[in-house]
């Protein structure tokens, strides 16, 4: 390495031996998170290829009839929930985006608990919030798709917007234009390349949605991952649930590959810098924004206002019933299914604290090669996003059909639920740690060598040091994962450890008051707790510009 | 003190510093002067230990310190733009390189306090590094690489993208601090009134080249 001329680098970013990391410590720091994906991602994943290889399973499940209809409806909903998601996104992104008042960062937070919610806990919010008649339909799926992803759009597009120079506008304003008409000529295209993106992310996470659409489709609403479930888990069909994963996933390629061109020519270079947003002044802006506020936050809080009074009115009646019956489980007669609703919270407990040591381990790890090592690390960028690209019903199914014989007979094993959980969380830790480890110049760990500090001991000092917040960041997102995943665990659960958003589900699926009220309850208590760890979010996770790091000297 | 004898490096095919020589004497202030992009930058790296020459040594001290990483060489060197640390604030910048030293706190934070205020920011200790003005930040970055007593301070463009004002104010304090602190530093600038105002001895680049000569 030492004086080697390398034409492509710039030639500042020349290390010689003295400031590179050791050999050693740039391997350890590739192996560990790529011997975890291999194993519990790659493997499974070649699994589920091999289950399919004999072309007769591949004929048998393309050429039944319900396919087309699978497949139709999993578009139509999909595209149908992105429009509505950025129409009905753009105003709270405009208001959180462009105006300063009291309050401002709390609404924002709000917007955000429905991104991170279970989607059990959206499904069960909004049985409870529609009339009986729309409970399972087509339109409940869509309001719950769009009640998850406005934040996208009000984070995605109101972060750009909140950063467009208002100049621009003012320009356009002398220039002739109405308020309209700027927003439509000027705004709105330079905001397009956000839209594009909100977009797509809103389009990935519908097509792909299980929760929502398993409890609120009914028998008749079917989308391909639901299909994925349901051939595997009730219809013991492992070749046909095999092949539409693999389905799915070549759709979800193809739709990757579609957005990122589009996103590439919808970029617009434009100078953005942090605005200062100004307060309303005139007492119709005050009302406007006042209203438009207050509008928000209501419908934000409406289906989970609902979820809770619905657990204490089971039936019609108000009554204490779901919470007091907590702790026994209510077996009728010929019901099969008991339900343990302590042993749920602490089996998701327990899930929780061993995923999220685990997705923050990896994806520190991952996030540090990948920012320090070349090969290896440009390996990881790719490999740490996989499972985010991959339904988690196709993580789970593919891990269900891959550890069921010796030595890796470990469908038995509750800590494969939390493997599960940590893969489909290490995409969020490895985001909430690589921009920051980007972000800072090489220049730092020069100037920690120049002033006496050995290579691994400025890496230790600078980087790790500076990751502190992130890693809490990614420990909270991976928390918040782990305690609503529930599409990998529909199928690595194992009886007598199954986690909330499964007992959810399945009291949802029985008739009766008692059990409906139950659920309602339940799902309170894992929006609580997710909302906890998720207001742990919002307080670490802002810059470090406030001077607000003194307390935090050794 | 210095001496750097027939340095060469190349980026690709293009040499930016070709079989150059220098020598600084202790307790002497050497501007280093020339265009932008001529090398000066470059050749304060190669001092450094930041980028290794193609071809020729680093004598400090009459020791040979070529392939030696630049933790080990004791050289100071301010950077053209800071490099603070922005996740510690000015007192942990400032005691950075003593902690490498191992100096116990106790003696770090007395130390501390003495070049906050030989740069003039008594007090600024627990101030955050991103709140400083261009002009403090300069300073702070001035008295971290001062506080482990390099006996070789290097400065690579120290009063660049200040305002005139705040320049000149500067270049005073500089020169000031460095005969204070009785330092052996090398100042690269492409000002030649700024060369002149702080410097014992002012050299062009283009003239330490065997070509030039």
């Amino acid at each position: 390495m030492v004086g080697r001329v390398d034409p492509d680098r710039p030639a500042l970013t020349r290390f010689p031996a003295g400031i590179a990391l050791p050999v050693a410590t740039r391997v350890a720091l590739v192996v560990v998170p790529l011997g975890f994906l291999a194993t519990f991602y790659v493997w499974p994943f070649l699994s589920l290829v091999a289950e399919v290889v004999d072309g007769s399973t591949i004929a048998d499940t393309l050429g039944r009839a319900g396919l087309g209809r699978v497949l139709w409806f999993t578009f139509w909903q999909a595209v149908l929930s992105t429009a509505a998601t950025l129409v009905v996104g753009l105003g709270p992104a405009y208001l959180v985006a462009r105006w300063e008042f009291p309050g401002r960062r709390l609404l924002t937070a709000l917007l955000t608990v429905p991104f991170l919610l279970p989607t059990v806990v959206v499904g069960a919010a909004f049985i409870a919030l529609l009339p009986d008649s729309l409970e399972t339909s087509a339109f409940a799926i869509v309001v719950a798709h769009v009640f998850f992803n406005v934040a996208v759009v009000v984070r995605v597009v109101g972060g750009v917007w909140s950063q467009l120079p208002a100049d621009l506008v003012a320009a356009a304003r002398v220039l002739g234009a109405g308020p309209w008409r700027a927003t439509r000529e000027v705004t709105l295209p330079l905001l397009r390349p956000a839209l594009v993106a909100a977009g797509s992310i809103a389009f990935l996470f519908t097509f792909t949605s299980f929760g929502v659409v398993q409890i609120l489709g009914g028998p008749t609403r079917v989308t391909i991952e639901v299909e994925i479930a349901r051939r595997a888990t009730q219809l013991g069909d492992v070749g046909g649930a095999a092949v539409l994963s693999l389905l799915q996933l070549a759709l979800l390629a193809i739709v990757v590959g579609i957005t990122v061109r589009t996103q590439r020519r919808a970029s617009v270079s434009i100078g953005l810098h942090a605005q200062t947003s100004p307060r309303p002044r005139t007492l119709r802006t005050r009302l406007a924004v006042a209203t438009g506020a207050v509008t928000v936050a209501a419908l934000v809080a409406a289906p989970l206002a609902a979820l809770a009074v619905s657990s204490v009115r089971p039936g019609g009646k108000w009554s204490l019933t779901a919470w007091r019956t907590f702790g026994d489980a209510p077996v009728r007669p010929g019901a099969d299914l008991a339900i343990d609703a302590v042993g749920a919270i602490v089996a998701s407990l327990r899930a929780a604290a061993l995923a999220t040591v685990l997705a923050v381990a990896i994806g520190t790890l991952a996030a540090l090669a990948i920012s320090s090592t070349r090969r290896g690390g440009r390996l990881l960028d790719v490999g740490s996003m996989l499972p985010l690209g991959t339904s988690a019903v196709t993580i789970g199914f593919g891990m269900l059909i891959t550890f069921d014989r010796a030595p890796v007979d470990w469908r038995g094993e509750p800590w494969l639920v939390a493997v599960g959980h940590a893969l489909v969380a290490v995409p969020f830790v490895v985001r909430a740690i690589l921009p920051v480890l980007r972000a800072r110049p090489v220049g730092w760990r020069e100037a920690a060598a120049t002033l006496g500090a050995p290579p691994l001991r400025a890496w230790w000092e600078i980087d790790v040091r500076l990751l502190r917040r992130p890693v809490l960041v990614g420990a909270c997102f991976a928390a918040a994962v782990s305690l609503g995943e529930f599409g990998a665990t529909t199928f690595l659960s194992r009886t007598g450890h199954e986690t909330l958003p499964v007992v959810i589900a399945r009291l949802l699926g029985r008739a009766g008051d008692v059990p409906r009220a139950q659920a309602s309850a339940l799902a309170v208590v894992l929006a609580a707790v997710t909302t906890v760890v998720l207001v742990g979010v919002e307080l670490l996770d802002r810059p470090t510009d406030r001077g607000g790091d003194r307390a935090r000297r050794p | 003190m210095l001496a750097v004898r027939d340095v060469v490096v190349r980026f690709g095919s293009r040499t930016v510093l070709d079989q150059v020589c220098l020598t600084v004497d202790r307790e002497e202030v050497v501007a280093l002067q020339g265009p932008s992009g001529s090398g000066k930058s470059t050749l304060l790296r190669v001092i450094a230990g930041l980028l290794p020459p193609d071809a020729g040594t680093v004598h400090l001290d009459g020791r040979d310190v070529t392939r030696l990483p630049p933790h080990r060489r004791g050289i100071g060197l301010v950077f053209q733009d800071d490099q603070l640390f922005p996740h510690l604030d000015v007192e942990a910048n400032v005691a950075f390189g003593l902690r490498m030293q191992r100096m116990p706190a106790a003696a770090r934070r007395t130390r501390v306090d003495e070049l906050l205020a030989l740069v003039g920011l008594d007090g600024f200790g627990s101030r955050s590094v991103t709140s400083l003005s261009g002009g403090e930040a300069k300073r702070i970055a001035l008295a971290r690489s001062l506080a482990p007593a390099p006996p070789l301070l290097l400065l690579d463009e120290p009063l660049t993208g200040l305002d005139a004002a705040l320049h000149d104010r500067l270049a005073t304090d500089l020169a000031r601090v460095l005969r204070a602190t009785g330092t052996t530093a090398l100042v690269v600038t492409h000002d030649v009134a700024e060369a002149g105002a702080i410097a014992d001895r002012v050299v062009a680049l283009d003239d330490l080249a065997p070509g030039a000569t």
